[in-house]
């Protein structure tokens, strides 16, 4: 018998992709500077030092925005079916299972009410954890609702978008949920209640191609890419590097598809100053 | 053009070769019992082959070269085809094609994506491919349409969205949007058809409606086949496992109550007789807009939201 025995299971690192690691100190991914966990966080997530705005969930964008304690979320509960059986390398099921488990958040987006100085609104949004923010029919049906319930309570309603487009496991389901989306926002329009969207890195696909474009007013936060296909898809397509700066929030304000770039410290007070210009 | 034979279109092909052959025999030969039995031979290797079709195989017949385009329906189906051009924006679009036309004697406004039949049509046509400017060109004339209360008409059939340079600076993510939302209030009966492919986005910038109707041999998805093997299985071999999965086909999209029907078309395909195809699919149009006709127009907007309000699957 060898003296010296592989353990069975390899030693592997840990290579999850994760944009906030445990621990005290975080590098910005952005310049590199190692900055201290609770004063970033203070700063609400953006690097001191190149203003890297790192990406966040729903409920870090929730206690940025709402007056304390005032949001409720609501169908919290609602979770994917998988009505294709689908399977590629890995069932469906399981890939929504592990998800689950391990971001603890049961879907992609979340929707409820809250109040952004005293003001009422309407909120859904979206965590690129979830298998990318992929948009299935629960994202679908959580903005409809979310804006159905805008309607109903005179609210305004704001969408936090980050997704990396639809969700291929639902195929033309999720295909479906543009038109799902854009039609309860036409209703929206017509009720005269204001719709902001805010786009944060990345918002990218089907999102773009629906909800994420149709704000009364389109918000993107500093350098968040946005744009219908992505890099690397163009990059092929015309077989040349693509520009500095291209598909980036800056880019869109100069090409007039945002009508402002707002650094997250000023998104409260912004969107509270926008809801009351809009809204009786 | 040279004809193009699909792989499982082969058995037919060659026994319908054989029948020809021995027609241009038979002046000096009488073989028309035997010519009979072959016909009847060929008639049921369709049937057979066209009944047990995989889902890769209709997206192959989706995309046949000579499969009829967007102009050609309009070509057949309609009269007096007056054809508009530009989105009095930036430009005209030759990816998308709209005009007045009249089906059955009727104005409708008729739009579609155009791909082109060969390298120089399909570089004028961008391959069917829109930019931005050619959704805005089809909102225009849907303005048009509503505006003169006339009933839409729209084909789809585009292998996706132009993802380029320009289309991004230009919008092509609003531009879509755009439709989606414009087209969810129109006041007046919209009837989309998948005619050939239907690829995402790209498709749906002109697919919102009251009614959704699907040819025999087309498909519709969130991603073409090759491009889902792609990312999911992270090589381009797996396409024919992503067009199952994905459940694309007419069949499948009827099943998940996201079209309404199914055009037949004729028997091995739209591609062996463009004429037959498009006459069943102007019988159906035209049925179709005169039942939405009935509708009073604010129950037709209540019905077209809570019709798109349905799709989906979740649990509570």
């Amino acid at each position: 018998m060898p003296w010296f025995r592989r353990s069975k299971e390899n030693i592997s690192t840990e290579n999850r992709k994760k944009e906030i690691p445990e621990g005290m100190w975080v590098k910005c991914s952005s310049c590199g500077e190692i900055l201290h966990r609770q004063a970033l966080e203070q700063n609400l997530w953006v690097c001191v030092k190149c203003n890297h705005h790192f990406r966040i969930s729903s409920t870090d964008y929730f206690s940025i925005l709402f007056d304390e304690k005032s949001f409720k979320e609501l169908d919290a509960k609602m979770t994917s079916k998988d009505p294709l059986k689908f399977v590629d390398t890995k069932k469906y099921t399981e890939r929504i299972k592990d998800t689950i488990i391990k971001k603890k958040l049961q879907y992609s987006n979340r929707y409820g009410t809250g109040k952004i100085n005293k003001k009422k609104i309407v909120i859904s949004c979206i965590d690129y954890g979830f298998i990318g923010g992929s948009m299935g029919s629960v994202v679908g049906e959580k903005i409809f609702r979310a804006a159905e319930k805008a309607l109903k309570t005179k609210s305004p309603l704001i969408i936090i978008s980050a997704s990396g487009g639809a969700r291929m496991m639902e195929a033309a389901y999720s295909l479906m949920q543009l038109a799902k989306t854009s039609a309860i926002l036409a209703k929206l329009h017509e009720a005269k209640i204001p719709f902001i969207s805010l786009m944060t890195d990345p918002t990218t696909g089907g999102v773009t191609a629906s909800f994420a474009m149709l704000g009364d007013v389109n918000i993107a936060e500093p350098n968040a890419l946005i744009g219908f296909a992505g890099p690397r898809v163009i990059k092929q397509t015309i077989g040349k590097d693509l520009p500095e700066g291209f598909q980036r929030a800056e880019f869109l304000l100069e090409k007039g598809f945002v009508d402002m770039v707002v650094p997250r410290k000023e998104l409260k007070g912004t969107i509270s100053n926008l809801i009351g210009m809009m809204a009786n | 053009m040279a004809k193009v034979v699909l792989d499982f279109e082969k058995p037919i092909f060659d026994l319908e070769q054989k029948i020809e052959e021995m027609r241009n025999l038979s002046d000096n030969v009488d073989l028309e019992s035997e010519i009979k039995t072959l016909e009847k031979k060929v008639h049921q290797l369709r049937e057979n082959i066209f009944s047990n079709l995989t889902r890769w195989q209709r997206v192959q017949l989706a995309r046949h070269p000579e499969r009829p385009y967007t102009l050609d329906y309009i070509g057949y189906m309609t009269t007096d085809f007056l054809e508009l051009h530009g989105d009095r924006k930036f430009g005209d679009d030759k990816a998308i094609v709209g005009g007045f036309a009249k089906l059955d004697d009727m104005p409708v406004m008729i739009i579609g994506q155009q791909k082109g039949r060969d390298t120089k049509s399909n570089l004028y046509r961008n391959f069917g491919m829109p930019n931005p400017e050619g959704y805005r060109k089809a909102l225009r004339l849907m303005q048009l349409a509503a505006k003169f209360n006339r009933p839409i008409i729209t084909m789809l059939d585009t292998p996706g969205a132009y993802p380029g340079l320009e289309a991004e600076e230009r919008g092509q993510a609003e531009a879509i949007a755009r439709n989606l939302f414009e087209m969810s209030r129109f006041p007046v009966p919209i009837i989309v058809t998948i005619i050939g492919e239907g690829a995402s986005g790209g498709a749906l910038g002109i697919g919102v409606g009251d009614r959704m109707l699907m040819l025999e041999n087309t498909w519709y998805s969130v991603i073409a086949p090759e491009s889902c093997s792609s990312i999911l299985w992270k090589s381009w071999d797996y396409k024919e496992q992503a067009a199952e999965a994905l459940r694309l086909t007419a069949p499948d999209l009827l099943e998940q109550k996201i079209i309404d029907r199914i055009i037949p078309e004729p028997p091995g395909g739209a591609h062996r007789n463009p004429q037959q195809a498009a006459m069943i699919l102007k019988d159906a149009l035209v049925e179709e807009i005169r039942a939405l006709q009935k509708i009073k127009p604010d129950k037709l907007l209540e019905r077209r939201i809570e019709k798109f309000s349905k799709m989906g699957s979740w649990n509570e």
